[in-house]
């Protein structure tokens, strides 16, 4: 693995001057995640900030080769650059190896690009999908997404007199990718970036399709100061919002990191302006229903992780 | 060689001698039949070709987007309702000029659900910027499988192709054709280049990147040369076409029209039919004339204003309506193409949803037309 040094020294394919705003998540995201892989990549992106705001014609932030088709389709646009990778190689007409990875945020992964995600697991191509989730449609003005959080406002589920922000819970996509049963599945976060790096290497490592889910936090969708956005993170991490694991085959659960004292999930919500509705008196029950959600899927995740530790 | 093939079959033995780099592909009636086929010569290892059997027609031409756009020779197939869920991808495909080909086999779009021939699916693709050659038999289906691979890929060029045939009429009909040797074939359509594309990472490139009001209208624009120049360059092909394996095409095809004052102009199958029944009417004196539209997109303008320029009644038929609108799209495009004449066109919207068009009703088409002034109207429909 990369030490600390070596991964700073590494240079990342997204050259500075992009368009994405101050104390971005994706960017932190996409930099982090294409230092780790290093040069022989090509990456596909469905559309969203990232792609939006890197690659303006005449422009393009990206120094290593990049495509970008439309939004639902980033997992069947790397499946079809990896089958001529695989075609030419055969045929001995390309020498080199190359990785692929497809970026794609909550909209292009839980919601419009489920399906094409799904069909290019199954046939399992060999490529890495990085979901960098922000947890809203935030490219075109913080509409919520199925990845939304309970609670949380946004511009299509505001908090109004009657209906307090979004009323459904986020849909559970890191379990949903580990039921297609590839190789390797995890969660991580730009805050805990070592075990990020690994889990980048690690995917890089195997044969077959992996799948990194890597919380984003937005400025704007998630109102609070631009120069918080790690803190966000870890936050989220330490209060086991977000917590981070692997999946290996769909059946081994890794608990990577375990809070002795996980904060409480209203230190890192009151720090979020979508959620300050939630901190009304008539709102409090919402607030308990988050904490308890948090706490039963950390026991799952623990239950999960001991079960199928000698698998 | 002679060999009994169906339309579908024809598509699917040329694909199979162009040995494409990747092929992503869904199965939809009528067009299933080529994708079988083809799996089949992978599966026997007849090709090099990748298959990526993608989970819907919208992955298979994100797919397809992919692999060409990584530099490999790329072919599809798909019909109807499977082409409308492309959509989105199919003008992506063109804008990004990959020179993709796709067979596509003509049926009805939903609703309601029909699997029969009509050309409603290719019709509603029309401005997308693809090519589009529509063939009447196996044989035209196969030779232009071939020729579509160099057009697409001529480096003035750059851009897709749709090879379009029948479903069921012809894609299931068996008839004989002439197939050509593998390395003729082979040497006909030439290498694929594969430098400048995504895997070449020396050299990186961004594809798909956003264009703002100041960008986008170029890169339209320049789409808009590309298509202009197929026509030409098609001809050559032809011509070359013709000097190795000996069978003559042209954009548009006339039969009967030196001395015919009635001509019908018409695509795909329906042409075999129309031809049947000006034979047979020639014979009792009747002199009528076809003209047949092969190359659609683009439309060979000038080639179809001198077929027609001098007629005195000209039938369209159209096996596609376009609801509200002055007339069918070949129609319309017939009307503005003569628009310096004042001719008299008639529009027949037949055949939706494969409602047969046999030769009797060539004569009631023409009974029609004889004996009243031009009219747009449906034929073959029980009001």
């Amino acid at each position: 693995m990369m030490n600390f040094n070596e991964f700073v020294k590494s240079p990342s394919a997204i050259a500075s001057g992009h368009r994405l705003c101050a104390g971005c998540g994706a960017a932190v995201v996409g930099k982090l995640v294409t230092k780790a892989l290093g040069e022989n990549i090509v990456v596909a992106n469905a559309t969203g900030c990232l792609e939006v705001a890197t690659t303006i014609y005449p422009y393009s932030a990206w120094k290593v080769p990049f495509i970008h088709n439309a939004f639902e389709n980033a997992a069947a646009t790397i499946s079809g650059v990896e089958s001529a990778y695989n075609s030419l190689k055969k045929q001995g007409k390309i020498k080199k190896d190359i990785k692929f990875v497809a970026f794609g945020g909550d909209g292009g992964t839980y919601d419009i690009g489920l399906q094409s995600l799904s069909g290019a697991l199954e046939r399992g191509h060999n490529f890495i999908y990085i979901l960098y989730d922000n947890e809203a449609y935030m490219n075109t003005g913080i509409q919520r997404s199925s990845s939304t959080p309970f609670g949380a406002n946004t511009t299509t589920s505001p908090s109004g007199s009657v209906i307090p922000g979004k009323i459904k819970n986020k849909k559970p996509i890191t379990e949903i990718i580990a039921a297609h049963k590839i190789p390797y599945v995890a969660q991580a976060s730009p805050s805990h970036y070592m075990d990020l790096i690994k889990k980048i290497e690690k995917a890089k490592s195997i044969e077959g399709p992996a799948f990194i889910n890597i919380i984003s936090p937005c400025v704007l969708g998630w109102k609070y100061p631009a120069d918080k956005t790690i803190e966000m993170a870890r936050l989220a991490v330490e209060s086991n919002v977000w917590p981070l694991y692997e999946v290996i085959d769909g059946e081994k659960w890794i608990l990577n990191n375990e809070p002795k004292n996980p904060i409480p999930v209203i230190d890192y919500l009151k720090e979020q302006g979508r959620f300050k509705h939630l901190f009304k008196k008539e709102n409090k029950d919402m607030l308990k229903k988050i904490q308890d959600e948090v706490n039963h899927n950390f026991e799952m995740l623990k239950k999960k992780s001991e079960f199928s530790k000698d698998f | 060689m002679k060999m009994a093939l169906t339309g579908a079959d024809a598509a699917a033995y040329a694909m199979k001698q162009i040995n494409p780099d990747v092929l992503p592909m869904y199965p939809i009636t009528p067009q299933t039949q080529i994708v079988m086929k083809f799996s089949e010569y992978v599966a026997n290892g007849e090709v090099n070709t990748e298959l990526i059997t993608a989970e819907s027609e919208h992955s298979a031409m994100s797919s397809a987007i992919g692999s060409s756009a990584a530099g490999a020779r790329t072919m599809t197939a798909t019909s109807s309702n499977g082409l409308a869920l492309m959509h989105e991808i199919v003008y992506i495909a063109s804008s990004m000029r990959l020179p993709i080909v796709m067979n596509v086999v003509n049926r009805a779009l939903s609703g309601p659900i029909n699997i029969h021939c009509d050309h409603s699916d290719s019709m509603a693709e029309r401005d997308s910027g693809w090519i589009q050659i529509y063939n009447e038999n196996p044989q035209e289906v196969y030779d232009h499988n071939l020729m579509a691979i160099k057009l697409s890929e001529d480096s003035n060029i750059l851009l897709p192709t749709m090879v379009l045939q029948d479903g069921f009429i012809t894609s299931h009909a068996m008839e004989s054709l002439n197939v050509e040797a593998d390395s003729k074939v082979k040497s006909f359509i030439g290498k694929k280049k594969y430098e400048g594309y995504l895997l070449d990472s020396k050299n990186p490139k961004t594809f798909g990147a956003i264009d703002l009001t100041d960008y986008y209208m170029e890169h339209k624009y320049q789409q808009h040369l590309a298509i202009k120049e197929v026509e030409g360059k098609l001809k050559t092909i032809y011509k070359e076409f013709e000097e190795k394996f000996g069978r003559k095409y042209n954009v548009i095809e006339e039969y009967n029209t030196k001395d015919s004052e009635i001509v019908f102009v018409a695509m795909s199958s329906s042409c075999g039919t129309i031809r049947h029944r000006i034979n047979e009417m020639k014979k009792d004196g009747y002199n009528v004339g076809l003209i047949k539209v092969r190359l659609f997109r683009p439309f060979p303008i000038d080639e179809i204003v001198k077929a027609l320029k001098d007629k005195k009644k000209i039938i369209v038929l159209d096996r596609a309506n376009s609801p509200g609108a002055i007339g069918g799209p070949l129609y319309e495009d017939i009307v503005s193409a003569t628009k310096d004449y004042k001719l008299n066109i008639y529009n027949i919207i037949y055949g939706l949803g494969g409602r047969n068009f046999a030769p009797k009703d060539v004569d009631e088409i023409l009974l029609k037309v004889v004996k009243n002034q031009p009219f747009v109207d449906f034929h073959g429909v029980r009001r």
